[in-house]
């Protein structure tokens, strides 16, 4: 900031902001040193911090009780198709309202916006009933379809469209490109940093979400993560350690990837918090 | 040569500009209408259809049968249902203050010259990206009266540690509470941070140079300056805290005695509708979650003016 702070001050700051960073990643912790206790470890009075010699059975005992791939898969299928859809949807709707001229155009963004002020919620049944007509429960179809397009994703791509000059749309049309051109060849790649920020947050959020998974998939194997996790609670009431190790199993995939696109995250988020 | 025939000119160009409007809304609509036309059907018809259920009493494969407002007079009877509201209502007014206070707090001690910012930055946001049923699970056991990590730390202080965080009544919403706080400020402080690093360094010169205190420099340009942010965060809060149902789902059973004290109205929406099967009555539960998180984000839209600062 301003003034060179002094190390009292700078002592006090990192005491706070440790004390901050522990009970941040102190439950994290604990799910892995349960991960590799056995029950009697896990239960014992006063609790037991470390276990004697980490059990990896439970990963391997989990991971045969339930199927683990399955959930990968279905996972990642899910996050691929919405990201391929909304982000691609998104950006098409996007451009046409930042750089067209066209009548509608403003009806169409009042209804991106109302919709992204709507609870979620009202949506639920009324979608659970069209997937359910379409005959697509405990499908992989079932998990995309409430994500195919994204209101979040055209106000989000909005301000990454705005900022790309006008002057490159008249020069494409000199040159003889149609509109789609124009769009495809031009736009989108400039785009790339704000298509990349959506790309993540869809992750993020169908990784994320709980409800929808657990109504349209009720067998096993059509589980999400989050959903087949949720299931296991319920079978293994008891045994924590394989309840944690199935946690940890759970969260690895975001973890690595909030590693490696770590400035992308958190350059995402602060840009929707703009003004 | 152009230039002796001028009204054929302006003719073409008419012409050529009709054109170019004609193929600019083609393609505007076009480019639109995957996700007009999927607005639409998943979620523009889809509220029309939850305020219409809402009316009826619907079955299993989605036949409804008109009831008039009983789902309605039902849900006034229900003690649950008003249970949940102020539920809802209360741990919205304790997460939400506590997690933006925290948050600023958090994101003003980012914003100084110290070192390892991005360590804390990451440690900080990891509750983000951590599935809700993975999270949830692990609080349950840190929150395990017996066996659980915070009691055993509560003792440690020299405190009586006979806390039933997941049985007592008094206390299940608390423990809802910490975790939603624990799993929030990390997104919130990297909003408010953004903020803070748009403020100029001037500002803070000059005050200094006038021997303002650091506090009063808070209070003064940091806090003022801050308000569109903290806005954005106060709105957004508030609209996902009155939502809450994930943690209340895994961190308690269905069998638990107190669930009635920690149930949410997110949660008995999910409850009646897919466990107990009564889309209509469900539908009317959210139908009133939706009016009250409308009528609180249209007061605080309204009341922005008075206190967020926009230059």
């Amino acid at each position: 900031m301003h003034k060179k702070l002094n190390t009292k001050t700078k002592t006090i700051i990192h005491v706070i902001l440790i004390i901050g960073a522990v009970a941040m990643i102190l439950p994290f912790v604990w799910m892995i040193l349960t991960s590799g206790k056995t029950v009697a470890e896990s239960t014992m009075i006063p609790p037991q911090i470390l276990p004697d010699s980490f059990r990896w059975e439970n990963y391997s005992t989990v991971w045969d009780a339930l199927p683990f791939i399955s959930f990968f898969i279905n996972t990642g299928l899910m996050i691929f198709f919405r990201i391929l859809t909304s982000t691609l949807f998104s950006a098409m709707a996007t451009f046409a309202v930042a750089k067209l001229e066209f009548p509608g155009k403003n009806v169409f963004f009042m209804i991106v916006l109302t919709q992204m002020m709507i609870p979620p919620q009202i949506f639920l049944t009324p979608q659970y009933l069209l997937v359910q007509n379409l005959g697509l429960l405990n499908t992989v179809p079932a998990l995309v379809i409430p994500g195919l397009v994204s209101a979040f994703g055209t106000f989000l791509l909005r301000q990454f469209f705005m900022k790309l000059p006008d002057e490159l749309m008249e020069a494409a049309t000199i040159d003889g490109a149609n509109i789609w051109q124009i769009f495809y060849r031009i736009y989108l790649p400039l785009a790339k940093s704000g298509l990349v920020s959506l790309a993540i947050f869809t992750a993020l959020f169908a990784y994320k979400d709980l409800m929808w998974p657990l109504i349209v998939n009720m067998s096993q194997n059509k589980m999400t993560l989050s959903a087949g996790l949720a299931s296991l609670q319920g079978q293994y009431a008891t045994n924590y350690p394989e309840l944690m190790a199935g946690s940890v199993l759970a969260i690895i995939p975001m973890v690595i990837l909030y590693v490696i696109f770590q400035k992308r995250f958190i350059q995402g988020i602060a840009t929707t918090g703009g003004k | 040569m152009e230039a002796h025939n001028p009204q054929v000119n302006t003719l073409t160009t008419k012409k050529a500009k009709l054109n170019k409007k004609k193929n600019m809304m083609f393609w505007g609509w076009i480019l639109i209408a995957p996700t007009l036309i999927g607005l639409l059907v998943l979620n523009i018809f889809p509220v029309i259809q939850t305020v219409y259920l809402s009316f009826h009493s619907v079955s299993t494969f989605g036949q409804s049968t008109f009831i008039g407002l009983e789902n309605y007079i039902k849900m006034f009877n229900d003690a649950d249902f008003w249970q949940s509201l102020s539920n809802t209502l209360l741990y919205a007014g304790i997460q939400v203050p506590v997690t933006v206070v925290l948050s600023t707090l958090a994101a003003v001690l980012l914003n100084t010259k110290i070192k390892g910012l991005s360590v804390y930055r990451t440690l900080y946001f990891l509750p983000m990206i951590a599935a809700p049923a993975a999270v949830a699970m692990v609080w349950r056991w840190l929150f395990n009266s017996q066996y659980g990590l915070i009691n055993l730390m509560i003792e440690s202080l020299g405190f009586n540690a006979d806390i039933q965080w997941l049985s007592d009544p008094s206390l299940v919403l608390w423990a809802v509470i910490i975790v939603g706080v624990w799993s929030s400020v990390g997104y919130n402080m990297i909003l408010l941070l953004a903020g803070l690093q748009e403020i100029s360094k001037d500002y803070y010169e000059a005050a200094t140079m006038d021997g303002a205190s650091k506090l009063r420099q808070f209070f003064q340009i940091t806090l003022p300056l801050l308000t569109p942010q903290l806005f954005f965060v106060l709105v957004t809060s508030i609209i996902s805290a009155l939502q809450v149902f994930d943690v209340i789902f895994v961190m308690f059973d269905v069998t638990n005695p107190s669930l009635s004290s920690v149930q949410s109205l997110v949660y008995v929406f999910f409850h009646e509708s897919y466990v107990l099967n009564d889309k209509g009555y469900g539908s009317a539960i959210i139908i009133v979650l939706v009016l009250i998180i409308m009528i609180i984000t249209v007061i605080q839209l309204l009341g922005q003016k008075k206190w967020v600062n926009y230059d």
